[in-house]
């Protein structure tokens, strides 16, 4: 282990940005994102959830996959290029680590996606340990230590400095370039600050929620139970917790005309929306309900049956904090027999 | 059309027309071998209230860099009183995209009838020189519509 | 006041005035009361009422008067003018609602579930008693917070010069993520298929791709509701990025008071509204844009 002084932080973090792209939470007008590092920019890794989840540094909201260009009687088409600049999501918390796992599992598993595993194959993470976890939060169920979240290198931003320790190969590459900032370190002292989070979480309404329910749940039961009746009429149909989601993974393809020619570009979809997975016959989930249901269906049941019970949700808690209509996933799961 | 720099900058102009006044007072400037600017590319619309606001964003983002509606004069409309709508809604649309930081000279609403060639002829001229100061629009543009 | 309104939604659900009761039902967090209907008397020791309850329900009566018998809903003084609009635009039954107009002394804002003051509509709000209700129930003891300018944002950005203005927009729509909650929450916002939702046009769109796009969702949203936005406050109040989304829709609001006389859209079902309307003689010409200042 290693550690920087927080005094250092910027010569760090110029350093990296020197060789390779640098994403980190940034904080504008009340809101943070994870945005572009460059020289001067205040980063801000006391805010503990972006709005946005850092999915989108490798399934960005909108991608363009090839264009198609019309010359005289033909039509070219040009693929668009895989990612190959090399970059770092730096603060990524323990949750939405969690969350890149199950996307992995949807995006590099047969048939791979291309783009993902270029962006993937290009992409570190430096996990950053949650100081103060929120109300909102229940990642320890879905088996997410927020004290020592695991990615490339795992960082904790504690006292006066920042402790690294890197995981894999390439985290140790990384933690490599900035030989000249790094102190040696001692697991031990990040161990009171560790200790400190699990209590803070032990606090937490959901940290202890038993998903044990859900483990065994009948696929049918579940899909014809009578509470999708009416657990969605506060939904009002937008997508915010979809997009805010660091697993949703589904993406509409869409064609724009741009005049001379046609660019096929995907992003990111939200089933709450009607004209979701609309087919040349119509819609298959007619209303509002069934649209409400696939969504839960699909993180609590249909997901898990495909990979090995992992349930697609990593409890960051952000559809809790951000649902106009105070709708979220906790609830469903309780009203599923979760306690 | 091949733009190629700002030096050789020719704008795109789309005007938006009425069917039963404007056009005709286009049909008539032509006729009357009155020159206007060729960048302006006419639309014919039944009635300026027809046109929705969605009609010039469109026009913007598909590579427009000036906008103009042409209407009956008011008391004039075919449709007795479309142009009163259209008055207002494009009154409040104007001064929405200027709130929003987009050129105020970049739209335009004038009144032309059938017997004004002449008018729509300098109305035009006009307003194409206006564009031709303001430059390229750069502020409400689509860049995938500008691949070349 | 809670306690009345359970009383009076379970006088009402018992002698079968009501098939349903439309209010706001407690939740794990105190700071984060859902929109719910209640049918059943016992259910109703989960409905809430306190500074939280910032829902706006009227936009739910819309399909609630599609089901049969009368609904309860409980209106705060802004909700009403909501309610009366969507009654004016022939959305909801009147006589399949039963509006209980309720006492507000203003909306919490809440982020992480905290408390973190007031919501900007509740610092600028004008509209303080209700225009349509059957019964209400008042608590006098409220006291709302102390009222700022409501068009004072507006003036602000209006005194700056074009190009900062379009800076200024820039910076708060690129933050947009497309979730639609802005148009979805809006009671005003109730197409059955929404332009930019149409596979018929290229507009549909589930993310903007450019800048352009970012611009033309929100000047279209925002243009839509023109003269029928009652300034209700829900679009900036959802909005998971906090974009200043009520400056677009009282810039309109503004425009049209001093161009055409103040309007509040709402405040009655009969008046035309300024767009459904106009003055052959005095209206000003678009032009006059180019004179304000």
């Amino acid at each position: 282990m290693y550690k920087v002084s927080a005094t250092q932080l910027t010569d760090v973090l110029n350093t990296l940005a020197g060789t390779m792209d640098v994403f980190l939470p940034i904080r504008k007008d009340g809101q943070t994102n994870f945005g572009l590092y460059a020289e001067g920019v205040q980063a801000d890794f006391d805010t503990l959830k972006t709005v946005k989840p850092p999915k989108e540094f490798f399934l960005p909201q909108s991608e363009s996959l090839y264009k198609g260009v019309v010359d005289g009687k033909d039509i070219h088409i040009e693929p668009a290029a895989f990612a190959d600049r090399p970059f770092v999501v730096f603060g990524m918390r323990g949750c939405d680590v969690l969350g890149m796992e199950i996307l992995d599992k949807v995006y590099l598993g047969e048939p791979v996606d291309r783009f993902y595993e270029a962006r993937r194959g290009h992409g570190c993470v430096v996990a950053l340990a949650c100081g103060r976890p929120a109300s909102t939060c229940f990642c320890k169920p879905f088996g997410v230590d927020a004290s020592d979240p695991q990615a490339d290198v795992t960082a904790w931003l504690c006292g006066q400095y920042l402790y690294l320790e890197p995981v894999t190969e390439r985290g140790r590459q990384l933690t490599h370039k900035l030989e000249p900032f790094l102190q040696d370190a001692d697991a031990e002292d990040v161990a009171e600050y560790r200790q400190e989070i699990r209590e803070r979480l032990e606090a937490l309404p959901y940290n202890n929620l038993s998903l044990d329910a859900l483990k065994d749940a009948d696929m049918l039961e579940v899909f014809n139970s009578p509470v999708w009746d009416s657990v969605c009429d506060a939904c009002i149909a937008c997508g915010t917790c979809s997009y805010v989601c660091p697993t949703c993974q589904c993406y509409d393809i869409k064609d724009y005309n741009t005049g001379d020619g046609a660019i096929r570009y995907r992003t990111w979809d939200s089933c709450m929306y009607s004209d979701f997975t609309l087919m040349a016959h119509g819609n298959p989930r007619k209303t509002q309900k069934e649209r409400f249901r696939q969504r839960f269906m699909h993180k609590l049941v249909y997901h898990p049956s495909t990979a090995g019970g992992q349930l697609s949700c990593v409890g960051c808690g952000r559809c809790v904090n951000k649902c106009p209509s105070s709708l979220n996933i906790v609830k469903i799961m309780k009203s599923l027999g979760v306690s | 059309m091949q733009i190629t720099g700002e030096q050789t900058f020719t704008p795109l102009i789309t005007a938006f027309c009425c069917n039963w006044c404007s056009y005709a007072g286009a049909d008539l400037a032509g006729t009357s071998r009155l020159a206007y600017p060729a960048e302006v590319r006419i639309i014919k619309v039944p009635c300026s209230c027809r046109i929705n606001p969605l009609f010039v964003l469109r026009a913007f983002q598909k590579g427009a860099d000036g906008v103009i509606i042409c209407g009956c004069h008011p008391g004039d409309c075919h449709y007795i009183m479309g142009n009163y709508y259209a008055r207002r809604r494009m009154t409040l649309l104007f001064s929405l995209l200027d709130f929003m930081g987009i050129e105020r000279g970049r739209t335009h609403l004038e009144w032309v009838s059938a017997a004004e060639g002449a008018k729509f002829a300098a109305t035009m001229s006009g307003f194409a020189e206006n564009i031709h100061k303001l430059g390229k629009n750069r502020r409400l543009e689509d860049l995938r519509c500008k691949s070349s | 006041m809670q306690e009345q309104l359970r009383i009076l939604a379970g006088k009402m659900l018992a002698d079968g005035r009501a098939a349903r009761v439309l209010g706001w039902k407690r939740t794990d967090f105190e700071t984060a009361p859902e929109p719910s209907f209640f049918t059943a008397q016992d259910d109703l020791s989960e409905l809430v009422y306190n500074k939280y309850c910032a829902a706006n329900l009227s936009g739910f009566m819309i399909g609630a008067g599609k089901r049969d018998g009368v609904t309860v809903v409980f209106l705060k003084p802004c909700d009403t003018y909501s309610f009366n609009q969507l009654v004016k635009e022939h959305q909801i039954d009147r006589a399949k609602a039963y509006v209980v107009g309720v006492s507000c002394g203003g909306n919490a804002k809440v982020e992480e579930m905290e408390d973190v003051g007031w919501l900007e509509r509740c610092l600028v709000c004008t509209k303080h008693d209700h225009v349509v209700y059957d019964e209400l129930v008042l608590d006098e003891s409220l006291s709302r917070p102390e009222a700022q300018d409501r068009f004072g944002g507006v003036t602000r950005l209006e005194g700056l010069q074009s190009l900062e203005r379009y800076e200024f927009w820039q910076g708060e729509l690129s933050t947009c993520i497309r979730c639609n909650a802005c148009r979805n929450v809006c009671p005003a916002c109730n197409c059955k298929k929404c332009v930019f939702d149409s596979a018929k046009y290229d507009t549909a769109a589930k993310a903007n791709v450019t800048t352009f796009e970012e611009q033309l969702f929100h000047i279209i949203r925002a243009y839509h509701v023109a003269g029928r936005c009652t300034d209700c406050g829900e679009c900036a109040r959802v909005c998971p990025q906090d974009i200043k989304l009520q400056l677009l829709n009282r810039k309109i609001i503004k425009d049209i008071n001093e161009l055409y006389g103040e309007f509040q859209a709402g405040q009655d079902t009969e008046t035309l509204g300024p767009l459904t309307a106009f003055n052959a003689d005095t209206d000003a010409e678009p032009s006059i844009v180019h004179t304000r200042g």
